[in-house]
């Protein structure tokens, strides 16, 4: 274990908030109906193969992935399906919900539902990718980017640094680190099944500061494995950024329009490593994750195992409910999540969180002028300047920001977090993003 | 009902309010110092200003712009501070009045208000009764410790003031004169804790370096233009000082004397008026150095710090077109 690292450009310090770190995973139970979408993924939804009336166990293929750019959806209960149809999400916006009714919890017979650690992988590289393929896995880190993608590099492009993200950096989630504590060897053996699909020998894990167990734990177990390794990275946001990792770990940048895989690197979140070995080892698709319900206004937080499709309520009430407390219930962290407008909405495969916030950390002071301070430039990890992008796209002046490089923006909050004239320099930005991507 | 809103969903508890208040803070040692060491006179000047600045910049923003009391954010307090520090304690009312006037009115309000100006506001209004009234502004009453009612307040030149009179007289004057004038000058210790004439707040190296140790450990302001502003006064006077002999380029005088601190650390550090990136502060701040000492030794007016500022603020979107950031994965710059 060498020194800690980090990126080199901007980065902030919020408050951690990472009350649910010592809490291990439970079991979120199973609600009475779960409402699974179609589309929890980046490209097309899935195909829709079931309809009203059938019966389907856990496991249950639901919907097939419509082409390269799409992922499989899975069933993550047994029961019958009731509906098909378009149902109201987090956002209020209407989407593909295959609706299952619970009945009792019977498992596709091929699912390994033991907790042994199975070590030698049985598989060639083609089939490993064809079972990446077919348990529906996509990144979970947030992006939803379907995971067979990434792994079927193509032979030109043999990379050299595979990097599993274990970096927790919004406050309050604590899904990663509990997995990275709870699951460390499988961690470490879905590594080393990447790294059969990749060609080479080496994995490193990248874990924040902040995470003394998790790092404890997999420095001891990587030891028995050749080619793992453990690398600290300071405590900053947004250090689980894929450019911000690659750029803290290998001192490469990823140039704009460019993939990891381009400068020789892959990233993969550790939930998606995790949920690698899972498909591999125990044929198990993708159908639950561990979620952090948290937030200032949570009488009970916890860190749950929830079957995806669970309703967010469902997960609040075991929680302690909804207080008059809560202002906002947000959908992910609170620096890149979204505000839910329908808590009835589902945990899909990439809810890391759910948080239940109160006015003392949503409350966002009156906009005042800018009063130059350059502190948005300081803290963007992109190197690049919001305050003249936001005043380009106050004016309408959109050609004027395509030097500013406003499509490099990763939308990671920083300089709407920092702003102290509070104004709102994310929106501004994501806002000049899209006028400068329709006008193309 | 939820809150609605995009992320991010928290923000950080430092705000436009909070940093001026810091600012405030960080001026309070060099206030107390003045009023101890000028006494009553110098309590008048700064509640004048203090007081004229706000009241004008709440009328201006109430009644002529109609954008509501905008003096909520406390930057016209720091303006008035700024302004009374760059004042003799001898200064008529009146005359306070109307650098306030000039400062708020023209040089900040006039331009759009807070953040918008591209001068200096205090500086403007400092500059504007310099050339208006050289009288008052040069009337330099003397440290009146323990006299806080200013019974018997004597005047005198300051420390710049002595040594740029050596340098007119050097060549005409006998050097006994010299020497007389020269033990008129206040010693280091004299000069570092304040006890000399000048401008109220500008005498007290050790207020403004404690005002400046706050700023820096509140993450108010970044340490690159004090510290190269002031780096750069001493090594080139240093060096004239090695390469002369000469005592009017003392470098520890140019240093401690006139309002280089003040300036340096308070109006050069203004983030309205100063470049945004680190690289442009360092620019900034040598070129300001550079002024100041070429000013100072070659200048009519004894003292630069003003003037260098106010010229450096005129190149500042110059200097922030220049200087932008590394972009991620770019290589240029």
């Amino acid at each position: 274990m060498s020194s800690k690292k980090t990126f080199s450009i901007g980065g902030i310090h919020p408050d951690k908030f990472k009350i649910t770190a010592d809490s291990p995973v439970r079991e979120a139970g199973l609600p009475e109906y779960v409402y699974i979408p179609v589309k929890q993924h980046i490209g097309a939804p899935a195909k829709i193969l079931v309809q009203k009336g059938d019966k389907v166990k856990v496991g249950t293929l639901l919907a097939d992935a419509d082409g390269i750019v799409s992922a499989d959806v899975h069933s993550s209960v047994s029961g019958e399906v009731t509906k098909v149809e378009d149902i109201e999400g987090e956002f209020g916006w209407l989407e593909t919900m295959i609706t299952v009714k619970v009945e009792g919890d019977e498992f596709e017979p091929a699912i390994d539902r033991s907790y042994d650690v199975i070590k030698d992988i049985p598989y060639t590289p083609e089939e490993i990718v064809q079972i990446i393929r077919e348990a529906g896995i996509v990144g979970m880190g947030g992006a939803g980017y379907p995971t067979p993608i990434k792994a079927a590099v193509p032979h030109e492009k043999k990379p050299d640094y595979l990097i599993l993200n274990g970096i927790e950096c919004e406050p309050f989630l604590t899904a990663d680190d509990r997995l990275m504590i709870e699951r460390a060897e499988q961690i470490i053996v879905g590594a080393k099944i990447i790294n059969k699909v990749l060609g080479i020998q080496n994995a490193i894990i990248a874990v924040d500061e902040n995470k003394p167990e998790a790092i404890e734990i997999l420095t001891n177990i990587s030891r028995r494995y050749v080619g793992v390794n453990v690398q600290v990275c300071a405590t900053k946001y947004p250090q689980g950024g894929e450019k911000q990792l690659i750029q803290a770990i290998t001192g490469r940048e990823v140039p704009p329009g460019k993939l990891p895989i381009d400068i020789g690197c892959i990233v993969q979140n550790v939930g998606t490593v995790y949920a690698i070995y899972e498909a591999v080892m125990k044929h198990k698709p993708l159908f639950e994750r561990i979620v952090t319900v948290s937030g200032d206004a949570c009488a009970r937080p916890g860190n749950y195992l929830v079957r995806v499709g669970t309703p967010a309520s469902f997960l609040i009430e075991q929680c302690g409910g909804v207080s008059e407390d809560v202002d906002q219930v947000i959908f992910g962290g609170p620096m890149m999540g979204t505000s839910a407008v329908n808590i009835n909405a589902p945990i899909t495969k990439l809810t890391s969180g759910i948080l239940l916030l109160s006015r003392r950390i949503t409350a966002r002071p009156e906009e005042g002028p800018c009063i130059r301070c350059g502190k948005c430039v300081d803290v963007c990890p992109m190197g690049l300047r919001p305050f003249a992008i936001a005043s380009f796209v106050r004016d309408n002046l959109y050609d004027e920001l395509k030097p500013l490089r406003v499509a490099d923006c990763i939308e990671c909050g920083s300089c709407a977090y920092t702003c102290p004239a509070k104004i709102p320099l994310l929106d501004y930005c994501k806002l000049g993003k899209y006028e400068l991507k329709k006008s193309k | 009902m939820f809150t609605i809103s995009t992320a991010p969903h928290m923000s950080s508890p430092v705000t436009t309010q909070t940093i001026m208040r810091d600012v405030i803070i960080a001026l309070l040692p060099a206030a107390l110092a003045a009023g101890l060491i000028f006494g009553i006179g110098a309590v008048k000047v700064m509640l004048t200003a203090v007081a004229g600045c706000v009241l004008f910049e709440y009328l201006i923003s109430r009644y002529l712009l109609h954008k509501g009391n905008t003096t909520v954010d406390n930057s016209a307090v720091i303006t008035g501070l700024l302004l009374a520090f760059n004042l003799p304690s001898s200064m008529p009312v009146w005359m306070i009045l109307t650098g306030c006037f000039m400062a708020i009115g023209v040089a900040k309000m006039a331009f759009g208000g807070l953040g918008k100006n591209l001068f200096n506001p205090a500086l403007v209004g400092r500059v504007f009764l310099f050339i208006s009234f050289p009288v008052q502004m040069t009337h330099w009453p003397r440290p009146s410790w323990g006299d806080f009612l200013n019974t018997d307040v004597q005047t005198g030149a300051t420390a710049l003031g002595i040594l740029k009179h050596l340098d007119v007289q050097s060549s005409a004057t006998a050097l006994s004169d010299q020497s007389s004038a020269l033990s008129e000058l206040p010693t280091y210790q004299e000069m570092f804790l304040g006890y000399m004439g000048g401008s109220l707040g500008e005498v007290s190296a050790l207020a403004l370096l404690l005002g400046l140790a706050y700023m820096l450990y509140r993450r108010v302001i970044s340490w690159h233009i004090p510290f190269y502003y002031l780096a750069t006064v001493f090594v080139f006077t240093c060096i004239l000082w090695l390469y002369t002999g000469n005592i009017k380029y003392d470098p520890l005088s140019h240093l401690l004397s006139g309002g280089l601190i003040l300036g340096a650390v308070f109006m050069a550090t203004d983030y309205v008026t100063s470049p945004l990136s680190t690289g442009g502060k360092i620019f900034f701040a040598v070129c300001c150095g550079l002024l100041t000492v070429i000013i100072r030794l070659y200048g009519s007016y004894p003292e630069g710090v003003s003037f260098a500022i106010l010229i450096m603020n005129a190149f500042v979107p110059l200097i922030d077109r220049h200087f932008i950031p590394r972009i991620y994965g770019t290589g240029r710059h």
